[in-house]
């Protein structure tokens, strides 16, 4: 039997609370939780007002909107990724492992290699919001042929899937490396730096950018969950239950694309979250996507910000860039899943 | 019908009542399927036309078919770990729960699908897989029904995996719906069951109509012989044709 909604709501956000409570304490500048109390305005008496200031402004302008950005993202890429398994019919599907990230981060490359030409001077207005402009376009197109190659009539065989996004990987991976061959010293720094997955840079603003493409997400997860769940029986039964599944089909993948993006433009590519999560809260609520969407969003979010904080103090004051973070942990969960899954892909 | 210049089905012209219970058989190739696929929506005519209820199949929306006719595919193969009652439920489509609940308690019991309901379908065999399928499409029928009356089932090869217990037990479910005022149209293989489900059988071949009319009418020697290219011998019991293959011509 699988537990009540409300019993995987109440752990899941307690849990994220827990977590974010955690991130907000430690890191290079510590705040235990007396003085957290304070900093955040709870009780102020008898404070000490230097040390008070100074742990306002690491909460305020630091802790707290990296915390937001890396929930944000952590959500985003889990929802994603489930949201890649449902369209896909396939439990391995995951943006950053079929191409799908790299080449929204290839697009975003070249965003920031043109836009610094003269040429691309004339976008300068757009700095801000270019790059993950770019990378949704990068990564839209990738879905969207991947989708192509993968499906026939309306069949989507797994292997030529992964194999298909194996490529496509490669394909965007010679572009960023090309990129990264013509760029001048200073552009180089920033790809590089952005490239290896960081949440450093992680300001209010980009607070502001991640989170209307976070609330859209989350408010399309109702008109796409029954469809998803009917699409697992394939595209004509999908259609025979009364389905859109043209529909379907497109709102998907553009969410997948916008997701992906706007992750990849933050802080580049992540990998693993949208496999792990999905995969994890399936053996515990089950496959219905009407729970396992939402929970997804939850879960994500309780993983990356934990992943985040333990990037900020394994090797402080440096930090570990968090996409080698998830990797590390994620890859071999990924064949930990492959194992327990040989029968589906060998069909 | 014609796909990539190949025509599968050419001036096949067949009308369904319902009520009645129609059996498509043919040797492979002969457009079984496809016919299927056409009156099921899931395939649009090169030429002609599939009208449902009075009104061209192209008018309706994928939604509004899903209430007037259901069908069940041939192979339906499910990657993720839901149980046979979350999938019989997904023939309720968006409706309530609570409505949907005793549909998808009946469709269970009727299939005698009780000992597996909370067993994720994956790890079933293909024929109690097949079996739950066909709860969800009986669930479906069963919402259609309930709003806009009597429907159309389509069935495609929908005893292929299942033992000989469960093919009369199917049948004997299709033509209850039949009773009640369904159309069912079914794609089958094996003649005698044939025999035992169908008013009507329809006999393709060759993406063409061979012979339409009732069993005593469509299943003869010369007919089988024609078609599939075996000999067989055809007794009769109650009015009732039954056939003895007996070797390839």
């Amino acid at each position: 039997m699988r537990p009540s909604a409300i019993a995987v709501y109440a752990v899941l956000i307690a849990g994220l609370l827990a977590v974010a409570l955690l991130a907000t304490t430690v890191g290079a500048a510590g705040i235990p939780l007396p003085r957290l109390a304070a900093a955040l305005g709870l009780n102020i008496a008898g404070a000490d007002p230097a040390m008070l200031a100074r742990d306002q402004l690491v909460l305020w302008s630091i802790r707290i909107p990296r915390i937001a950005v890396a929930g944000m993202i952590g959500g985003l890429l889990a929802l994603s990724g489930a949201i890649m398994q449902g369209l896909f019919r396939n439990p391995l599907a995951d943006p950053a492992l079929v191409g799908v990230s790299s080449g929204g981060a290839f697009a975003a490359a070249s965003a920031i290699v043109i836009s610094d030409s003269a040429w691309g001077a004339s976008f300068r207005f757009l700095q801000f919001e270019l790059l993950p402009i770019a990378a949704f376009a990068g990564s839209l197109l990738t879905t969207t042929v991947l989708y192509k190659i993968a499906s026939r009539e309306g069949r989507t065989s797994v292997a030529i899937f992964l194999l298909a996004g194996l490529a496509i990987a490669a394909i965007a991976n010679a572009g960023i490396g090309l990129l990264v061959f013509v760029a001048d010293d200073r552009q180089l720094r920033d790809i590089t730096f952005w490239l290896l997955g960081s949440l450093s840079g992680a300001t209010w603003p980009k607070a502001g950018m991640v989170a209307p493409v976070a609330l859209l997400s989350l408010l399309a997860i109702p008109l796409i969950a029954r469809g998803l769940d009917v699409l697992v029986l394939g595209e004509a039964e999908a259609f025979h239950t009364g389905v859109d599944v043209e529909r379907l089909k497109k709102i998907s993948i553009v969410l997948i694309s916008a997701m992906t993006g706007v992750a990849v433009s933050i802080c580049g590519v992540v990998g693993f979250v949208g496999i792990v999560i999905p995969h994890l809260l399936r053996i515990v609520i089950g496959p219905g996507h009407r729970m396992l969407l939402p929970a997804s969003v939850c879960l994500g979010a309780i993983l990356l910000i934990l992943a985040d904080t333990i990037a900020r103090v394994l090797a402080a004051p440096a930090e570990v860039p968090i996409g080698i973070l998830t990797a590390a942990l994620g890859a071999p969960f990924f064949l930990f899943i492959l194992l327990r899954q040989r029968k589906l892909i060998a069909s | 019908m014609k796909i990539r210049h190949a025509t599968l089905l050419d001036r096949v012209s067949a009308r369904f009542h319902g009520g009645e219970t129609v059996a498509i058989v043919g040797p492979n190739g002969a457009g079984k399927s496809t016919l299927l696929r056409l009156l099921s929506g899931d395939l649009r005519c090169t030429g002609g036309g599939v009208r449902l209820k009075g009104r061209d199949l192209a008018s309706f929306s994928s939604r509004d078919l899903a209430n007037h006719r259901v069908m069940l595919s041939q192979h339906v193969n499910v990657s993720f770990p839901f149980t046979v009652e979350e999938i019989v439920t997904m023939g309720a489509g968006d409706r309530a729960r609570i409505a949907a609940q005793p549909l998808v308690d009946a469709a269970i019991a009727e299939l005698e699908l009780e000992p597996f309901r909370h067993r994720e379908l994956p790890t079933l065999s293909g024929g109690e897989q097949q079996r739950a399928h066909f709860a969800r499409v009986l669930v479906q029928l069963a919402c259609g029904e309930a709003d806009h009356g009597p429907g159309v089932l389509l069935l495609d090869e929908p005893t292929s995996s299942l033992d000989l217990r469960y093919q009369i037990n199917l049948v004997e479910v299709a033509k209850r719906r039949a009773r009640s005022g369904t159309a069912v149209v079914a794609v089958l293989h094996d003649l005698n069951l044939a025999v035992r489900f169908a008013d009507r059988i329809i006999v393709l071949r060759k993406g063409t109509v061979a012979a339409d009319g009732s069993p005593a009418e469509t299943i003869t020697d010369r007919m089988i012989a024609d078609v599939f290219d075996v000999e067989t011998s055809i007794g009769t019991e109650d009015g009732q044709p039954y056939v003895l293959l007996q070797r390839m011509q």
